[in-house]
C-alpha cells in the first residue's frame, strides 16, 4: 500500500487544484444575492439576465462568426502545412516552415497581436488593404495561431498511419490529387474533426489578439468579459461560465463515449 | 518511399501545394516581426498612426531615420527592467513548481488501469478546453477576501480574519502554475506511459532503493517530456497578461502587462514594439535551447 501511496495523494491533491475553482464558481452562479459572501438561497436569476443582455449576445453572436471562420480556414492551412512536412521529404524552405508552424505555440499572446496590428497598419498605408479593423483582421490573426495547433494534431495522426495505402493507389494509376482526397483525406479525418474544435475553441476564448486587432464595434465575447470581471464581481459571468463548462463537459463526454464505443465495436 | 508521392505530384503542383501555408505563415508571422523592429526604431508622434516614418524622401536624397532611443528608454527606466527580470522569474518559479506537481500526476495517470488511465486524462485536458479567461476569473472569485479560501479557513476556525489573498504575487503565481499545469502534464505523460517498466524491475531486481531506481532510471530516462514540459510553461508565461492583471496588484508588473499599458493606455508603440522586441529576445533563446537540447538527446538515443 505504502507505494502506491505518494503518487496517488499528489494526483488527488492535484485533480482537487484543478476543479476546487471551477466547482466554486459554478454553485455560486446559482446563488440568488449578488454578493459573493452571502447564500441567497437557489436561484436561476443570473441565468436569465445574462440571456437579456444584449452587449454580451451581441458580443457572443461576433464571436461565434470569427470562431466558425477561423476553424475551417486554420483546418485547410494547417492541415496542407501538416500534410507538406510529413509528406513531402526535403524541400528547401522545409526547415523555415516547420520552425513556423511551431513557433505560435508557444509565442507570447501579446508579441503575436502587436506583431500583427503593426502589420496590419503598415499594409493598409502602403496596400490599402486591410481598410481598417475588425471582424476580417480578427479571423486572419485567429487563423495564423490556429493552424500551428491544428498542423500539430494532423502531423500526430499522418505519422501514426501507414502510408502503403497512398502508395498501393498511386501503384495503380491514382493521380496525386485523387490520392489525397479518396485516401489521405478518409484516414485523417478524425484529426481534422479534432482540430476543427480546437482552433474553434481558441478562437473563442482569444482576448489577448482580438483587443489589439480588432476595430471599433467588433468586441468579441472574451473582451466583453474582461471589462465586466475587471469592475468587479459579476454574477452574470458566473452563469455564462457554468454554461461553457456544461458545454463542454456534454462535449468532451459525448467524443469519450463514441472513442469508446468505436474501440468495443 | 515516402517521397514517391510527391515525386508524382510534379513540382507545380508540390511548389503550389507548400506555397500556401509558407505564404500565409511569412505574410502574417514572420513579416509582422520585421514590421516590430522597424517601429521599434521609430519616433512616437501624436498622429494616426501614432510614429513617425522610417524614411524620409525629400526630393534629392533619401533620409534614414533611424531612432534607438525608445531601447535607451527602457535600459534607463528601471521600471522595465525589473518588470523583464521580475517575468523571468516568476515564469521560471511556475514552471518548476509545475512539475513538481505534474510530474507525480502524470506519473499516477500512466500506471492506471485502462478505464481509469483514459478518464483521468480527459480531466486534465477538460479544464484546457474551457475559457482561461473565466477560470482565471473563477481564481478570483476563489480567493478574494471574502471568497471561498478565506470562509472555509474561517469556518474552520484556522484563521480569524481573511488573509490577502488576491492582488498579490503569489495569486499570480498559483495562477500561472494552475492555468499551464495540462501542458506540463500532457509531454510527462506521453513520455512515462513508454516507459519500459522491466527496467524498474531490473534495477529493484538489483538491490537498488525506490529513490536510487527514480533518479538514475527513471528521471534520465523521462528528460525529454520534463525540458517540452518546463518550456511548455515557461515560454507563454513570460509574457502572459490576463494573469498578473485579474490576480495581481498593482505592482505585480510583468513584460506583457508593461506592453499592454503602453500600448492601450499611453499609446505609446513605438515603446510597446521595443518591449516586444526585448521580449522576443528572452522567448527566443529558451526556443533554441529547447531545440538543441531535443536534438541533442534524440541523437544520444
Amino acid at each position: 500500500m505504502r507505494r502506491i501511496g505518494f503518487t496517488t495523494v499528489i494526483a488527488v491533491i492535484g485533480f482537487v487544484f484543478l476543479y476546487a475553482p471551477i466547482l466554486s464558481l459554478v454553485i455560486y452562479s446559482f446563488n440568488a444575492s449578488r454578493l459573493v459572501t452571502v447564500w441567497g438561497g437557489f436561484s436561476t436569476r443570473w441565468y436569465g439576465e445574462l440571456l437579456r443582455d444584449p452587449q454580451i449576445l451581441r458580443a457572443a453572436w461576433i464571436s461565434l462568426q470569427i470562431a466558425v471562420a477561423t476553424a475551417t480556414i486554420a483546418v485547410v492551412l494547417g492541415t496542407l502545412a501538416a500534410f507538406v512536412l510529413m509528406r513531402f521529404g526535403r524541400f528547401r524552405s522545409r526547415a523555415l516552415l516547420s520552425g513556423m508552424v511551431t513557433a505560435p505555440l508557444v509565442m507570447p499572446e501579446v508579441i503575436t497581436g502587436l506583431s500583427l496590428l503593426l502589420l496590419f497598419v503598415s499594409m493598409e498605408q502602403i496596400i490599402g488593404w486591410p481598410a481598417g479593423r475588425g471582424l476580417t483582421t480578427v479571423i486572419i490573426a485567429h487563423v495564423t495561431f490556429a493552424m500551428a495547433y491544428v498542423a500539430v494534431v494532423v502531423q500526430s495522426r499522418l505519422a501514426g498511419t501507414d502510408t502503403s495505402l497512398e502508395e498501393a493507389a498511386m501503384d495503380l494509376g491514382a493521380r496525386p490529387v485523387r490520392v489525397f482526397f479518396d485516401i489521405t483525406l478518409p484516414v485523417i479525418a478524425p484529426a481534422l474533426v479534432a482540430g476543427w474544435l480546437l482552433a474553434f475553441t481558441l478562437s473563442l476564448d482569444d482576448l489577448v489578439i482580438a483587443s489589439f486587432v480588432t476595430g471599433p464595434g467588433a468586441s468579441t465575447l472574451p473582451m466583453v468579459i474582461f471589462s465586466k470581471v475587471r469592475l468587479g464581481v459579476s454574477p452574470e459571468v458566473n452563469a455564462l461560465a457554468t454554461i461553457v463548462i456544461a458545454i463542454v463537459a456534454l462535449g468532451i463526454g459525448i467524443a469519450g463515449w463514441q472513442m469508446r464505443r468505436r474501440k468495443d465495436g | 518511399m515516402k517521397g514517391g508521392l510527391a515525386r508524382r505530384l510534379g513540382l507545380g503542383g508540390r511548389g503550389a501545394v507548400i506555397a500556401v501555408p509558407l505564404f500565409w505563415l511569412l505574410v502574417f508571422f514572420l513579416v509582422p516581426f520585421l514590421v516590430v523592429a522597424k517601429i521599434s526604431l521609430s519616433e512616437a508622434l501624436i498622429a494616426q498612426p501614432p510614429f513617425a516614418p522610417l524614411a524620409e524622401w525629400d526630393g534629392l536624397r533619401l533620409m534614414l531615420l533611424l531612432n534607438f532611443e525608445n531601447f535607451a528608454y527602457l535600459w534607463q527606466d528601471p521600471l522595465y527592467l525589473r518588470a523583464y527580470g521580475f517575468s523571468i522569474l516568476i515564469a521560471f518559479i511556475a514552471a518548476f513548481a509545475s512539475l513538481l506537481i505534474g510530474y507525480p500526476m502524470a506519473y499516477a495517470i500512466a500506471r492506471s488501469p485502462e478505464p481509469r488511465r483514459t478518464i483521468l486524462l480527459m480531466l486534465v485536458i477538460l479544464p484546457f478546453w474551457t475559457s482561461f479567461l473565466l477560470r482565471v476569473y473563477a481564481w478570483q472569485g476563489f480567493l478574494r477576501s471574502t471568497g471561498t479560501v478565506n470562509g472555509f479557513l474561517i469556518w474552520t476556525g484556522i484563521i480569524d480574519a481573511p488573509i490577502q489573498m488576491l492582488q498579490t504575487n503569489f495569486a499570480v503565481l498559483l495562477g500561472i502554475v494552475y492555468m499551464y499545469l495540462p501542458f506540463m502534464i500532457l509531454p510527462l505523460y506521453a513520455n512515462i506511459v513508454k516507459l519500459d517498466e522491466s527496467l524498474l524491475e531490473a534495477s529493484a531486481d538489483l538491490g537498488a532503493r525506490a529513490s536510487v531506481t527514480f533518479l538514475r532510471v527513471t528521471l534520465p530516462l523521462t528528460l525529454p517530456g520534463i525540458v517540452a514540459g518546463f518550456m511548455l510553461v515557461f515560454i507563454p508565461a513570460i509574457g502572459e497578461f490576463v494573469i498578473p492583471e485579474l490576480l495581481g496588484g498593482p505592482d505585480t508588473l510583468m513584460i506583457g502587462r508593461v506592453l499592454w499599458n503602453e500600448f492601450f493606455a499611453n499609446r505609446d508603440w513605438p515603446v510597446a514594439a521595443a518591449v516586444a522586441i526585448a521580449m522576443l529576445v528572452a522567448v527566443v533563446v529558451p526556443i533554441m535551447f529547447m531545440r538543441t537540447l531535443g536534438e541533442r538527446l534524440e541523437a544520444g538515443r
